[in-house]
């Protein structure tokens, strides 16, 4: 009738198997080599050209901070399928929650590591409040819902100016303090350890989250909602969940962020760090917690690095007319350009998960007509 | 058969539909339908294009709220129309609303911040507790709202809570998931583990994984799919995705099985193989089955009672034999003869 599973298994090798078998401590694993690797791998000429070690690590702790916040929206898009326009409002708000509770400017000083889990909270619970109303909308009117919300909580900040500083921010808020670890503006090493642990967890997490009872109601509201309830998922709380367990990533981010910067204003919180987070999940392969991970990550580096990278290269080789153009000032619409490049060659993204490849594939396979066995054998 | 039943105990009715009107706008799909299924039978809906079949089907399974009348399952009214609906976002929000007023009061009379806080905590956790509430006993909320005189009529997962599995007339399978992972999402409401039990993978969840994966096995086997569990639901032949959504309603392990059109598009075979199956489920897992069935043979086949649907109103309920010879419904289908 169709293939039977050992014929699938059989084909996806040894060492996958393992890694199949033991995702969690892949994952860690897997973490633990990169996160050991990379800051030798900058010392090898084509990147040690770009700019000191430190620099580097300095640039994988912030980026670090992007594939949190990739990671988490990749859990309401990709997963869920619900667009968030508005991502960046639980990063401000994770922001904030930490410079409310470990700064001078309020007075508390509560440690760096309860203040994790409280800026997750709060954040959830602000996905939560957003998702309650919002959620009877679909697609198109969801976004912009979304897209309005992100707008108005960093207006909300920027405009609080008794409790927030408004455009000034809050400065002097604290670091994160470990007996076996100095944490300091000058030295990125250690929040490059602390980003890479959260990162490991995170992606544990997300990878039980995915092969779990919720990871599959998800899917089933994403593919078909009427279906999935009339499964007995209740398409409300699982929405809602998809929303907060986001929204606490985003909480995560904010405050690391907040920490390792030392000071949190509205301004980090536009909409385009919004755009460029879900750019990033599209470009890294929605569904795909390592492929969101290496998109958001190329994209960091590309953004901070590369575009810098080549104004030095063309000003030093002064090519005619390439050395004035800033190519920094243009990383929008290089962004845009990669997008509408990617729709065209590649829309399932650079490292689609399996399920969104099929998805999207699906007008032409169909059309080839590709019988059972081997299109399970193909992915 | 009836006469039989109805002359000892009262019947076991499995669900009871009593006088469900659907209107919309103007027009009445749905017009005082009653409609009993005894626990073990097979009962079929039918009736020409338009009769009001789907919207009657829609309403048992609380896709639509009817306009009035109720249905019972297992003697509890489940669906009805709503009353006082709207009274459950203002339980939700007054006592967060109240609470911030108050602390507004006394921050303005006060002037320290530490109330405010305070309160605005207060507010926030008991919206927090609501939620939570509604999330985790469900059934015990509505209940509690029940209690409050505010009836909300179910909601499609609820009625699968209540026992009642079904399939649609176009299949809506989940495509792009395995076979295995569209009765996993059948079994939802059968497993147990939370988001919590998920990001720790504890040993109950994963125990509870492994055995939902034999089971999901099992029903697979069951509606002979037996093997096909790694395989993509869009990938499968026509016949294997309706085996398959059957499958997938099973999952919920349903006292009552709603199947909107099993049959149709499928080749003479497949279609004496699906009555065979829907035989065996009822004679192997003791299932109650609803079918709206546009197949004459099918119908007249495994029918035990028939309920004849025309502009929205029952014109005939009976044994296969009693309607095949009902003039009313043969004017239904045929049309009047000429005098």
């Amino acid at each position: 009738m169709s293939a039977p599973p050992a014929v699938r298994n059989g084909s996806s090798g040894g060492l996958v198997a393992l890694i199949r078998a033991h995702r969690s401590i892949s994952v860690l694993v897997g973490w633990a080599l990169v996160g050991a690797l990379l800051p030798f791998i900058v010392l090898v000429p084509p990147f040690s050209t770009f700019q000191a070690q430190s620099l580097w690590i300095g640039g994988f702790a912030n980026s670090g901070v992007f594939i949190l916040l990739a990671l988490g929206l990749n859990i309401v898009v990709g997963l869920a399928g619900l667009l968030d326009l508005g991502y960046a409002a639980f990063f401000a708000i994770g922001s904030y929650t930490y410079a409310f509770g470990a700064s001078s400017f309020t007075g508390l000083h509560v440690p760096f590591w309860p203040m994790l889990l409280v800026g997750a909270f709060a954040a959830a619970t602000f996905g939560i409040l957003l998702g309650a109303p919002t959620l009877r909308l679909r697609g198109d009117y969801l976004a912009i819902v979304t897209l309005g919300f992100g707008e108005i909580v960093p207006a909300v900040f920027l405009n609080a100016d008794t409790y927030t500083r408004g455009t000034n921010g809050i400065g002097g808020v604290a670091q994160p303090a470990l007996p076996f670890l100095q944490f300091n503006f000058s030295d990125p090493v250690p929040f490059y350890v602390t980003m890479v642990a959260i990162l490991a967890v995170v992606m544990v997490f997300v990878y039980r989250l995915q092969g779990s009872r919720l990871g599959r109601a998800w899917m089933a509201v994403r593919e078909d909602e009427l279906a999935a309830a009339s499964s007995g998922v209740n398409t409300v709380t699982t929405k809602l969940l998809a929303f907060a367990l986001g929204a606490s990533t985003a909480g995560l981010a904010g405050v690391f962020n907040a920490s390792k910067l030392g000071i949190v204003s509205p301004d980090q919180f536009g909409f385009a760090v919004s755009f460029t987070v879900l750019a990033m999940v599209v470009l890294g392969g929605m569904g795909n917690a390592w492929g969101v991970a290496i998109g958001a990550f190329t994209l960091y580096e590309i953004q901070s690095v590369v575009l810098k990278g080549l104004n030095q290269f063309f000003q030093q080789v002064q090519v005619p007319f390439l050395d004035t153009i800033d190519f920094v000032q243009y990383q929008f619409l290089l962004y845009g350009l990669a997008l509408v490049a990617m729709m065209l060659l590649r829309p399932e993204g650079l490292f689609p998960s399996r399920r969104r490849q099929r998805e999207l594939h699906q007008v032409s396979e169909d059309v080839a007509d590709v019988p059972p066995p081997t299109a399970a054998l193909g992915d | 058969m009836t006469a039989a039943v109805s002359a000892a105990a009262p019947p076991d009715y499995i669900l009871q539909a009593q006088k469900v009107t659907k209107r919309f706008g103007g027009l009445v799909a749905v017009r005082d339908v009653d409609l009993e299924i005894v626990r073990g039978s097979i009962v079929s809906l039918i009736g020409p294009n338009g009769a009001g079949k789907t919207t009657f089907f829609n309403v048992i399974v609380g896709i639509l709220d009817p306009t009035s009348g109720h249905v019972r399952i297992g003697g509890q009214s489940l669906i009805g129309r709503p009353v006082r609906a709207w009274l459950e976002p203002v339980v939700w929000f007054t006592p967060a609303v109240v609470i911030a007023l108050l602390t507004a009061l006394l921050f303005a009379v006060t002037g320290t911040p530490a109330v405010a806080a305070l309160g605005g905590a207060i507010a926030l956790f008991g919206l927090a507790a609501m939620f939570l509430a509604a999330i985790i006993r469900p059934r015990r909320y509505v209940a509690l709202l029940t209690q409050a005189g505010i009836f909300r009529s179910a909601k499609p997962n609820e009625m699968v809570h209540a026992g009642i599995g079904r399939t649609f007339q176009n299949i809506r399978l989940f495509a792009n998931m395995t076979a295995l992972e569209n009765v996993l999402v059948g079994m939802h409401t059968k497993l147990h583990a939370n988001a919590l039990d998920a990001l720790l993978s504890t040993p109950r969840a994963r125990a509870e994984e492994v055995r939902a994966a034999a089971r999901a096995e099992e029903l697979l086997a069951l509606v002979g799919l037996a093997g096909s569990g790694d395989v993509v639901a869009r990938n499968m032949p026509y016949g294997d995705q309706r085996r398959l959504e059957v499958a997938r309603a099973l999952g919920s392990d349903p006292t009552l099985l709603l199947l909107d059109e099993p049959t149709a598009g499928m080749n003479p075979r497949e279609t004496a193989d699906m009555m065979t199956l829907i035989n065996r489920l009822r004679t192997d897992l003791g299932l109650s089955v609803l079918l709206i069935e546009h197949d004459m043979r099918v119908v007249m086949g495994i029918s035990d009672r028939i309920f004849v649907l025309d502009h929205g109103e029952l014109i005939a309920v009976g044994t296969p034999a009693e309607i095949r010879t009902n003039p009313k419904v043969i004017e239904a289908y045929l049309g009047k003869p000429p005098e």
